[in-house]
Protein backbone atom coordinates (compact mmCIF):
# COMPACT_ATOMS: atom_id res chain seq x y z
CA UNK A 1 0.00 0.00 0.00
CA UNK A 2 1.12 3.47 -0.78
CA UNK A 3 2.69 5.67 1.88
CA UNK A 4 0.75 8.78 0.86
CA UNK A 5 -2.51 6.85 1.00
CA UNK A 6 -1.73 5.51 4.47
CA UNK A 7 -0.94 8.96 5.85
CA UNK A 8 -4.13 10.31 4.30
CA UNK A 9 -6.14 7.44 5.76
CA UNK A 10 -4.69 8.06 9.20
CA UNK A 11 -5.90 11.68 9.19
CA UNK A 12 -9.39 10.59 8.17
CA UNK A 13 -9.58 7.88 10.81
CA UNK A 14 -8.64 10.43 13.43
CA UNK A 15 -11.27 12.81 12.13
CA UNK A 16 -14.13 10.34 12.16
CA UNK A 17 -13.19 9.16 15.64
CA UNK A 18 -13.36 12.60 17.18
CA UNK A 19 -16.98 13.65 17.04
CA UNK A 20 -16.43 16.59 19.36
CA UNK A 21 -13.93 18.07 16.92
CA UNK A 22 -16.39 17.78 14.02
CA UNK A 23 -19.19 19.43 15.94
CA UNK A 24 -17.00 21.98 17.73
CA UNK A 25 -15.54 23.44 14.58
CA UNK A 26 -19.00 23.86 13.03
CA UNK A 27 -20.20 26.15 15.82
CA UNK A 28 -18.59 29.40 14.76
CA UNK A 29 -19.46 29.30 11.03
CA UNK A 30 -23.05 28.36 11.81
CA UNK A 31 -23.33 31.18 14.33
CA UNK A 32 -22.14 33.61 11.68
CA UNK A 33 -24.60 32.19 9.17
CA UNK A 34 -27.62 32.38 11.45
CA UNK A 35 -26.85 35.61 13.32
CA UNK A 36 -25.68 37.65 10.35
CA UNK A 37 -27.91 35.92 7.82
CA UNK A 38 -31.12 36.57 9.66
CA UNK A 39 -29.93 39.75 11.38
CA UNK A 40 -28.74 41.65 8.33
CA UNK A 41 -31.09 39.95 5.85
CA UNK A 42 -33.79 42.67 5.87
CA UNK A 43 -31.30 45.52 5.33
CA UNK A 44 -29.61 43.59 2.52
CA UNK A 45 -32.92 43.13 0.80
CA UNK A 46 -33.87 46.78 1.29
CA UNK A 47 -30.62 47.76 -0.38
CA UNK A 48 -31.77 45.79 -3.39
CA UNK A 49 -29.09 43.07 -3.13
CA UNK A 50 -31.49 40.13 -2.74
CA UNK A 51 -31.31 37.25 -0.29
CA UNK A 52 -28.47 37.68 2.24
CA UNK A 53 -28.46 34.05 3.40
CA UNK A 54 -27.78 32.96 -0.17
CA UNK A 55 -25.03 35.55 -0.43
CA UNK A 56 -23.49 34.57 2.91
CA UNK A 57 -23.37 30.77 2.52
CA UNK A 58 -20.27 30.67 0.24
CA UNK A 59 -18.45 33.00 2.66
CA UNK A 60 -19.35 30.90 5.68
CA UNK A 61 -18.28 27.70 3.91
CA UNK A 62 -14.92 29.34 3.23
CA UNK A 63 -14.68 30.33 6.89
CA UNK A 64 -15.32 26.79 8.08
CA UNK A 65 -12.69 25.53 5.69
CA UNK A 66 -9.89 27.92 6.64
CA UNK A 67 -10.42 27.32 10.37
CA UNK A 68 -10.08 23.57 9.98
CA UNK A 69 -7.35 23.78 7.35
CA UNK A 70 -5.04 26.25 9.10
CA UNK A 71 -5.41 24.58 12.46
CA UNK A 72 -4.32 21.25 11.03
CA UNK A 73 -0.90 22.90 11.19
CA UNK A 74 -1.12 22.80 14.98
CA UNK A 75 -1.16 19.03 14.72
CA UNK A 76 2.21 19.15 13.03
CA UNK A 77 3.76 20.99 15.98
CA UNK A 78 2.13 18.75 18.56
CA UNK A 79 2.80 15.59 16.57
CA UNK A 80 6.44 16.46 16.13
CA UNK A 81 7.04 16.14 19.86
CA UNK A 82 4.30 13.83 21.10
CA UNK A 83 3.06 11.89 18.19
CA UNK A 84 3.24 10.06 15.03
CA UNK A 85 5.23 12.67 13.09
CA UNK A 86 8.57 11.70 14.61
CA UNK A 87 7.84 8.09 13.81
CA UNK A 88 7.32 9.04 10.16
CA UNK A 89 10.42 11.26 10.09
CA UNK A 90 12.76 8.34 10.91
CA UNK A 91 10.99 5.99 8.48
CA UNK A 92 12.61 5.25 5.12
CA UNK A 93 10.14 7.52 3.33
CA UNK A 94 10.77 10.84 1.60
CA UNK A 95 9.71 13.98 3.42
CA UNK A 96 7.80 15.12 0.37
CA UNK A 97 5.53 12.07 0.55
CA UNK A 98 4.93 12.63 4.25
CA UNK A 99 4.04 16.28 3.70
CA UNK A 100 1.80 15.40 0.76
CA UNK A 101 -0.03 12.62 2.59
CA UNK A 102 -0.63 14.80 5.62
CA UNK A 103 -1.71 17.80 3.59
CA UNK A 104 -4.09 15.80 1.42
CA UNK A 105 -5.55 14.26 4.57
CA UNK A 106 -5.99 17.66 6.21
CA UNK A 107 -7.46 19.11 3.02
CA UNK A 108 -9.96 16.27 2.75
CA UNK A 109 -11.08 16.91 6.32
CA UNK A 110 -11.42 20.64 5.71
CA UNK A 111 -13.44 19.86 2.57
CA UNK A 112 -15.74 17.61 4.57
CA UNK A 113 -16.28 20.44 7.05
CA UNK A 114 -17.15 22.72 4.14
CA UNK A 115 -19.58 20.16 2.77
CA UNK A 116 -21.30 19.77 6.13
CA UNK A 117 -21.80 23.53 6.30
CA UNK A 118 -23.18 23.54 2.76
CA UNK A 119 -25.55 20.74 3.67
CA UNK A 120 -26.70 22.44 6.89
CA UNK A 121 -27.28 25.71 5.07
CA UNK A 122 -30.11 24.04 3.13
CA UNK A 123 -32.00 24.02 6.42
CA UNK A 124 -31.89 27.81 6.76
CA UNK A 125 -33.25 28.26 3.27
CA UNK A 126 -30.17 28.19 1.04
CA UNK A 127 -30.79 27.16 -2.57
CA UNK A 128 -28.00 26.70 -5.14
CA UNK A 129 -28.78 28.44 -8.43
CA UNK A 130 -27.48 25.84 -10.81
CA UNK A 131 -27.04 22.23 -9.75
CA UNK A 132 -24.85 21.53 -12.78
CA UNK A 133 -22.21 23.82 -11.32
CA UNK A 134 -22.14 21.91 -8.01
CA UNK A 135 -19.20 19.67 -9.01
CA UNK A 136 -17.21 22.82 -9.75
CA UNK A 137 -18.23 24.21 -6.37
CA UNK A 138 -16.87 21.03 -4.77
CA UNK A 139 -13.64 21.56 -6.66
CA UNK A 140 -13.38 25.09 -5.23
CA UNK A 141 -14.04 23.70 -1.76
CA UNK A 142 -11.16 21.28 -2.18
CA UNK A 143 -8.84 23.88 -3.67
CA UNK A 144 -9.42 26.31 -0.78
CA UNK A 145 -8.88 23.44 1.67
CA UNK A 146 -5.65 22.40 0.01
CA UNK A 147 -4.27 25.94 -0.11
CA UNK A 148 -4.83 26.67 3.55
CA UNK A 149 -3.85 23.24 4.84
CA UNK A 150 -0.55 23.61 2.99
CA UNK A 151 -0.17 27.11 4.45
CA UNK A 152 -0.84 25.85 7.98
CA UNK A 153 1.71 23.06 7.53
CA UNK A 154 4.28 25.46 6.09
CA UNK A 155 3.92 27.83 9.06
CA UNK A 156 4.01 24.95 11.56
CA UNK A 157 7.18 23.59 9.97
CA UNK A 158 9.17 26.65 11.03
CA UNK A 159 7.64 27.06 14.51
CA UNK A 160 8.50 25.09 17.62
CA UNK A 161 5.83 26.04 20.08
CA UNK A 162 2.06 26.15 20.11
CA UNK A 163 1.70 29.66 21.49
CA UNK A 164 3.56 31.12 18.56
CA UNK A 165 1.39 29.22 16.15
CA UNK A 166 -1.83 30.30 17.84
CA UNK A 167 -0.69 33.91 17.79
CA UNK A 168 0.09 33.78 14.08
CA UNK A 169 -3.19 32.06 13.38
CA UNK A 170 -5.18 34.74 15.17
CA UNK A 171 -3.41 37.40 13.16
CA UNK A 172 -4.11 35.42 10.00
CA UNK A 173 -7.56 33.85 10.18
CA UNK A 174 -9.60 36.89 11.14
CA UNK A 175 -8.08 39.29 8.57
CA UNK A 176 -8.22 36.60 5.88
CA UNK A 177 -11.89 36.06 6.59
CA UNK A 178 -13.07 39.64 7.12
CA UNK A 179 -11.07 41.04 4.19
CA UNK A 180 -12.22 38.47 1.66
CA UNK A 181 -15.66 39.70 0.75
CA UNK A 182 -17.13 36.73 2.58
CA UNK A 183 -19.60 39.02 4.31
CA UNK A 184 -20.24 41.83 1.82
CA UNK A 185 -20.41 42.49 -1.94
CA UNK A 186 -17.21 43.86 -3.47
CA UNK A 187 -18.81 46.33 -5.85
CA UNK A 188 -18.55 50.02 -5.03
CA UNK A 189 -15.98 49.68 -2.24
CA UNK A 190 -13.25 52.32 -1.61
CA UNK A 191 -10.26 51.74 -3.85
CA UNK A 192 -7.55 50.93 -1.26
CA UNK A 193 -9.92 48.54 0.47
CA UNK A 194 -10.54 46.83 -2.84
CA UNK A 195 -6.78 46.40 -3.37
CA UNK A 196 -6.42 44.75 0.04
CA UNK A 197 -9.19 42.35 -0.85
CA UNK A 198 -7.66 41.63 -4.23
CA UNK A 199 -4.36 40.49 -2.67
CA UNK A 200 -6.14 38.11 -0.27
CA UNK A 201 -6.19 34.65 -1.86
CA UNK A 202 -9.31 33.70 0.06
CA UNK A 203 -11.24 36.38 -1.86
CA UNK A 204 -10.87 34.29 -5.02
CA UNK A 205 -12.03 31.18 -3.20
CA UNK A 206 -15.13 32.94 -1.89
CA UNK A 207 -15.76 34.46 -5.29
CA UNK A 208 -15.42 31.13 -7.06
CA UNK A 209 -17.81 29.49 -4.61
CA UNK A 210 -20.25 32.33 -5.04
CA UNK A 211 -20.08 31.97 -8.80
CA UNK A 212 -20.69 28.24 -8.74
CA UNK A 213 -23.32 28.28 -5.99
CA UNK A 214 -25.38 31.45 -6.57
CA UNK A 215 -24.10 32.67 -9.93
CA UNK A 216 -22.70 35.97 -8.62
CA UNK A 217 -19.10 36.78 -9.40
CA UNK A 218 -16.77 39.72 -9.02
CA UNK A 219 -13.46 38.55 -10.50
CA UNK A 220 -14.85 35.98 -12.94
CA UNK A 221 -14.54 32.22 -12.84
CA UNK A 222 -11.37 31.99 -14.89
CA UNK A 223 -9.46 34.47 -12.73
CA UNK A 224 -10.66 32.70 -9.58
CA UNK A 225 -9.42 29.33 -10.79
CA UNK A 226 -6.14 30.67 -12.11
CA UNK A 227 -5.21 32.68 -9.01
CA UNK A 228 -6.30 30.01 -6.57
CA UNK A 229 -4.54 27.11 -8.27
CA UNK A 230 -1.28 28.98 -8.85
CA UNK A 231 -1.12 30.13 -5.22
CA UNK A 232 -1.95 26.60 -4.05
CA UNK A 233 0.89 25.14 -6.11
CA UNK A 234 3.32 27.81 -4.91
CA UNK A 235 2.45 27.21 -1.25
CA UNK A 236 2.67 23.44 -1.68
CA UNK A 237 6.19 23.87 -3.06
CA UNK A 238 7.27 26.25 -0.29
CA UNK A 239 5.55 24.05 2.30
CA UNK A 240 7.32 20.88 1.22
CA UNK A 241 10.63 22.68 1.22
CA UNK A 242 10.08 23.95 4.77
CA UNK A 243 8.77 20.57 5.88
CA UNK A 244 11.84 18.81 4.49
CA UNK A 245 13.98 21.10 6.65
CA UNK A 246 12.30 20.07 9.92
CA UNK A 247 14.82 18.76 12.41
CA UNK A 248 13.13 16.81 15.13
CA UNK B 1 39.06 15.92 4.56
CA UNK B 2 41.38 13.24 3.17
CA UNK B 3 42.23 12.24 6.68
CA UNK B 4 38.52 11.87 7.44
CA UNK B 5 37.91 9.69 4.39
CA UNK B 6 40.88 7.54 5.28
CA UNK B 7 39.67 7.04 8.82
CA UNK B 8 36.16 6.28 7.57
CA UNK B 9 37.51 3.53 5.33
CA UNK B 10 39.38 2.31 8.29
CA UNK B 11 36.14 2.24 10.24
CA UNK B 12 34.35 0.34 7.52
CA UNK B 13 37.04 -2.30 7.52
CA UNK B 14 36.42 -3.29 11.10
CA UNK B 15 33.17 -5.05 10.58
CA UNK B 16 32.59 -6.32 14.09
CA UNK B 17 31.32 -2.93 15.21
CA UNK B 18 27.74 -2.10 14.32
CA UNK B 19 27.89 1.55 15.40
CA UNK B 20 30.96 3.63 14.73
CA UNK B 21 31.05 7.30 15.61
CA UNK B 22 34.04 9.43 14.77
CA UNK B 23 34.57 13.04 15.84
CA UNK B 24 30.84 13.74 16.04
CA UNK B 25 30.11 17.39 16.83
CA UNK B 26 26.95 19.48 17.05
CA UNK B 27 26.93 23.22 17.53
CA UNK B 28 23.84 25.33 18.09
CA UNK B 29 25.18 28.83 17.45
CA UNK B 30 28.03 29.24 19.93
CA UNK B 31 26.87 26.42 22.15
CA UNK B 32 28.62 23.08 21.58
CA UNK B 33 26.08 20.41 22.53
CA UNK B 34 28.17 17.45 21.39
CA UNK B 35 31.92 18.01 21.29
CA UNK B 36 34.00 15.74 19.07
CA UNK B 37 32.86 12.38 20.44
CA UNK B 38 34.09 9.03 19.11
CA UNK B 39 33.02 5.56 20.18
CA UNK B 40 32.12 2.16 18.83
CA UNK B 41 29.45 -0.34 19.74
CA UNK B 42 30.00 -4.03 19.04
CA UNK B 43 27.47 -6.15 17.21
CA UNK B 44 24.93 -7.68 19.60
CA UNK B 45 26.07 -5.44 22.46
CA UNK B 46 23.84 -3.82 25.07
CA UNK B 47 25.28 -0.34 25.30
CA UNK B 48 24.29 2.31 27.84
CA UNK B 49 24.87 5.96 27.01
CA UNK B 50 24.79 7.82 30.30
CA UNK B 51 25.08 11.42 31.32
CA UNK B 52 23.47 14.21 33.33
CA UNK B 53 20.68 16.36 31.87
CA UNK B 54 21.85 18.42 28.94
CA UNK B 55 25.03 16.39 28.51
CA UNK B 56 24.26 15.70 24.85
CA UNK B 57 22.71 12.22 24.95
CA UNK B 58 19.54 12.93 23.04
CA UNK B 59 21.32 15.25 20.60
CA UNK B 60 23.74 12.41 19.78
CA UNK B 61 20.88 9.97 19.22
CA UNK B 62 19.10 12.49 16.99
CA UNK B 63 22.21 12.76 14.83
CA UNK B 64 22.67 9.00 14.65
CA UNK B 65 19.03 8.48 13.66
CA UNK B 66 18.95 11.04 10.80
CA UNK B 67 16.79 13.57 12.64
CA UNK B 68 19.46 16.22 13.12
CA UNK B 69 22.36 17.05 10.83
CA UNK B 70 25.77 16.89 12.57
CA UNK B 71 28.03 19.95 12.38
CA UNK B 72 31.05 17.71 11.94
CA UNK B 73 32.11 14.08 12.18
CA UNK B 74 31.20 10.71 10.75
CA UNK B 75 28.71 8.01 11.73
CA UNK B 76 28.41 4.46 10.48
CA UNK B 77 25.38 2.35 11.36
CA UNK B 78 25.77 -1.25 10.25
CA UNK B 79 28.38 0.00 7.79
CA UNK B 80 26.08 2.66 6.35
CA UNK B 81 26.60 6.41 6.58
CA UNK B 82 23.14 7.71 7.58
CA UNK B 83 23.85 11.10 6.04
CA UNK B 84 24.69 9.62 2.65
CA UNK B 85 22.27 6.74 2.42
CA UNK B 86 19.42 7.82 4.63
CA UNK B 87 16.81 5.21 3.76
CA UNK B 88 19.16 2.25 4.04
CA UNK B 89 20.36 3.51 7.42
CA UNK B 90 16.79 4.10 8.56
CA UNK B 91 15.82 0.54 7.74
CA UNK B 92 18.68 -0.76 9.86
CA UNK B 93 17.53 0.75 13.15
CA UNK B 94 14.42 0.96 15.28
CA UNK B 95 13.89 3.71 17.84
CA UNK B 96 11.86 4.39 20.95
CA UNK B 97 11.87 8.12 21.55
CA UNK B 98 12.03 9.90 24.86
CA UNK B 99 8.59 11.44 24.19
CA UNK B 100 5.71 9.22 23.07
CA UNK B 101 5.35 8.77 19.32
CA UNK B 102 2.23 6.63 19.01
CA UNK B 103 -0.98 7.82 17.46
CA UNK B 104 -3.32 7.71 20.43
CA UNK B 105 -6.46 7.92 18.30
CA UNK B 106 -5.50 4.68 16.58
CA UNK B 107 -5.58 1.12 17.87
CA UNK B 108 -2.58 -1.02 18.74
CA UNK B 109 -2.95 -2.94 15.51
CA UNK B 110 -3.30 0.20 13.39
CA UNK B 111 -0.18 1.73 14.89
CA UNK B 112 1.77 -1.42 14.07
CA UNK B 113 0.22 -1.70 10.62
CA UNK B 114 1.15 1.88 9.70
CA UNK B 115 4.72 1.28 10.73
CA UNK B 116 4.81 -1.84 8.59
CA UNK B 117 3.52 0.03 5.57
CA UNK B 118 5.94 2.94 6.07
CA UNK B 119 8.80 0.43 6.10
CA UNK B 120 7.32 -1.43 3.11
CA UNK B 121 7.12 -4.81 4.84
CA UNK B 122 5.17 -7.27 2.66
CA UNK B 123 1.70 -7.98 4.02
CA UNK B 124 2.21 -11.65 4.89
CA UNK B 125 5.47 -11.02 6.75
CA UNK B 126 3.93 -8.00 8.45
CA UNK B 127 0.96 -9.91 9.82
CA UNK B 128 3.07 -12.73 11.18
CA UNK B 129 5.68 -10.46 12.71
CA UNK B 130 3.03 -8.21 14.28
CA UNK B 131 1.39 -11.09 16.07
CA UNK B 132 4.74 -12.46 17.20
CA UNK B 133 5.90 -9.14 18.65
CA UNK B 134 2.57 -8.18 20.22
CA UNK B 135 2.54 -11.54 21.98
CA UNK B 136 6.06 -10.97 23.28
CA UNK B 137 5.12 -7.60 24.82
CA UNK B 138 1.79 -9.05 26.01
CA UNK B 139 -0.45 -6.72 24.05
CA UNK B 140 -1.98 -9.18 21.60
CA UNK B 141 -5.21 -9.29 23.62
CA UNK B 142 -5.44 -5.52 23.35
CA UNK B 143 -4.74 -5.29 19.64
CA UNK B 144 -8.03 -3.57 18.89
CA UNK B 145 -7.94 -1.11 21.79
CA UNK B 146 -7.31 2.57 21.19
CA UNK B 147 -3.86 3.53 22.42
CA UNK B 148 -5.26 6.47 24.41
CA UNK B 149 -6.78 3.97 26.84
CA UNK B 150 -3.34 2.53 27.66
CA UNK B 151 -1.10 3.11 30.69
CA UNK B 152 2.39 4.54 30.26
CA UNK B 153 3.95 1.10 30.51
CA UNK B 154 1.66 -0.41 27.88
CA UNK B 155 2.46 2.42 25.49
CA UNK B 156 6.17 1.84 26.00
CA UNK B 157 5.78 -1.86 25.30
CA UNK B 158 3.88 -1.10 22.13
CA UNK B 159 6.57 1.34 21.02
CA UNK B 160 9.26 -1.29 21.56
CA UNK B 161 7.26 -3.86 19.57
CA UNK B 162 6.70 -1.34 16.80
CA UNK B 163 10.37 -0.38 16.68
CA UNK B 164 11.27 -4.03 16.07
CA UNK B 165 8.68 -4.75 13.39
CA UNK B 166 11.04 -4.23 10.44
CA UNK B 167 13.78 -6.49 11.86
CA UNK B 168 16.25 -3.72 12.67
CA UNK B 169 19.85 -4.50 13.51
CA UNK B 170 20.00 -1.76 16.16
CA UNK B 171 17.38 -0.59 18.63
CA UNK B 172 17.79 2.93 20.06
CA UNK B 173 15.99 3.52 23.34
CA UNK B 174 15.99 7.06 24.71
CA UNK B 175 15.05 6.82 28.40
CA UNK B 176 12.63 3.94 27.76
CA UNK B 177 11.66 3.48 31.40
CA UNK B 178 11.20 7.12 32.40
CA UNK B 179 8.21 7.59 34.67
CA UNK B 180 7.38 3.88 34.96
CA UNK B 181 7.00 1.90 38.18
CA UNK B 182 9.66 -0.68 39.17
CA UNK B 183 7.51 -3.65 38.13
CA UNK B 184 6.97 -2.29 34.63
CA UNK B 185 10.61 -1.29 34.32
CA UNK B 186 11.66 -4.77 35.28
CA UNK B 187 9.30 -6.28 32.69
CA UNK B 188 10.50 -3.99 29.94
CA UNK B 189 14.14 -4.83 30.58
CA UNK B 190 13.31 -8.52 30.56
CA UNK B 191 11.79 -8.20 27.07
CA UNK B 192 14.71 -6.16 25.85
CA UNK B 193 17.31 -8.58 27.19
CA UNK B 194 15.45 -11.50 25.63
CA UNK B 195 15.16 -9.75 22.28
CA UNK B 196 18.85 -8.96 22.38
CA UNK B 197 19.53 -12.65 22.86
CA UNK B 198 16.99 -14.21 20.48
CA UNK B 199 17.22 -11.71 17.63
CA UNK B 200 20.85 -10.58 18.11
CA UNK B 201 19.74 -6.96 18.12
CA UNK B 202 22.21 -4.37 19.32
CA UNK B 203 20.66 -2.24 22.06
CA UNK B 204 21.75 1.37 22.48
CA UNK B 205 19.99 3.07 25.37
CA UNK B 206 20.08 6.09 27.64
CA UNK B 207 18.70 6.19 31.16
CA UNK B 208 18.89 8.12 34.41
CA UNK B 209 18.39 4.96 36.46
CA UNK B 210 21.95 3.85 37.13
CA UNK B 211 21.00 0.50 38.61
CA UNK B 212 19.30 -0.35 35.29
CA UNK B 213 22.48 0.39 33.39
CA UNK B 214 24.51 -1.59 35.90
CA UNK B 215 22.23 -4.63 35.58
CA UNK B 216 21.60 -4.58 31.86
CA UNK B 217 24.49 -2.95 30.01
CA UNK B 218 27.65 -4.76 29.01
CA UNK B 219 29.32 -1.52 27.91
CA UNK B 220 28.81 1.98 29.29
CA UNK B 221 29.84 5.35 27.93
CA UNK B 222 29.51 8.45 30.08
CA UNK B 223 29.04 11.78 28.37
CA UNK B 224 29.27 15.12 30.14
CA UNK B 225 29.31 18.64 28.71
CA UNK B 226 29.20 17.09 25.25
CA UNK B 227 32.35 15.00 25.75
CA UNK B 228 32.74 11.30 26.46
CA UNK B 229 34.64 11.09 29.74
CA UNK B 230 34.67 7.32 30.25
CA UNK B 231 33.86 4.15 28.37
CA UNK B 232 34.18 0.63 29.81
CA UNK B 233 32.18 -2.22 31.29
CA UNK B 234 30.23 -1.30 34.44
CA UNK B 235 32.52 -3.37 36.65
CA UNK B 236 35.64 -1.74 35.22
CA UNK B 237 34.18 1.71 35.79
CA UNK B 238 33.44 0.83 39.41
CA UNK B 239 36.91 -0.62 39.88
CA UNK B 240 38.58 2.40 38.31
CA UNK B 241 36.68 4.86 40.52
CA UNK B 242 36.91 2.55 43.54
CA UNK B 243 33.14 2.62 44.07
CA UNK B 244 30.62 -0.12 44.77
CA UNK B 245 27.76 0.93 42.48
CA UNK B 246 27.57 2.43 39.03
CA UNK B 247 25.63 5.35 40.47
CA UNK B 248 28.55 6.24 42.78
CA UNK B 249 30.99 5.80 39.91
CA UNK B 250 28.82 8.05 37.75
CA UNK B 251 28.69 10.75 40.43
CA UNK B 252 32.41 10.54 40.98
CA UNK B 253 33.06 11.00 37.27
CA UNK B 254 30.52 13.72 36.56
CA UNK B 255 30.55 15.57 39.89
CA UNK B 256 27.52 16.21 42.07
CA UNK B 257 26.51 19.71 40.99
CA UNK B 258 22.98 19.96 39.61
CA UNK B 259 22.86 20.91 35.92
CA UNK B 260 20.74 23.94 35.23
CA UNK B 261 19.04 23.83 31.90
CA UNK B 262 17.07 26.74 30.57
CA UNK B 263 13.57 25.79 29.49
CA UNK B 264 13.06 25.75 25.75
CA UNK B 265 9.99 25.41 23.54
CA UNK B 266 9.97 21.62 23.88
CA UNK B 267 10.02 21.79 27.67
CA UNK B 268 7.04 24.12 27.51
CA UNK B 269 5.23 21.64 25.29
CA UNK B 270 6.01 18.83 27.74
CA UNK B 271 4.59 20.92 30.57
CA UNK B 272 1.40 21.58 28.61
CA UNK B 273 1.10 17.88 27.90
CA UNK B 274 1.34 17.00 31.58
CA UNK B 275 -1.39 19.49 32.44
CA UNK B 276 -3.47 18.37 29.47
CA UNK B 277 -3.28 14.68 30.42
CA UNK B 278 -4.37 15.18 33.98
Amino acid sequence: MNVIYVLWLRQLKRYFRSKTRIIGSLGQPLLFLVALGFGLGPIFRKAGEGNYINFLVPGVIAMGIIFTALFSGIEVIWDRQFGFLKETLVAPVSRFKIMLGRTLGGATIASLQGLIILFLSFFVGFKPQNIFLLPLALFFIFLISLLFTALGTAIASVLEDMQGFQLIMNFLIMPLFFLSGALFPLDGLPKTFKIIIAINPLSYGVDGLRHTLINVSHFGLFTDLLVLSSITIAILIIGSYLFSKIQA
Amino acid sequence: MLKLIASMENLQARNSNIIEVFGLTKKFGDFVAVDNISFTVGRGEIFAFLGPNGAGKTTSIRMMTTLLAPSKGAILLNGINPWENQDAARKSFGIVFQDPSLDEELTTYENMEFHGILYRIPKEVRKKRMEELLRIVELWDRKNSLVKTFSGGMKRRLEIARGLLHHPKILFLDEPTLGLDPQTRNHIWTYIKNLNKTEQITIFFTTHYMEEAENVARQVAIIDHGKIIAQATPSKLMAKTRTKTLEKAFLKLTGDTIREETANAIDNLRLQRRIHNR
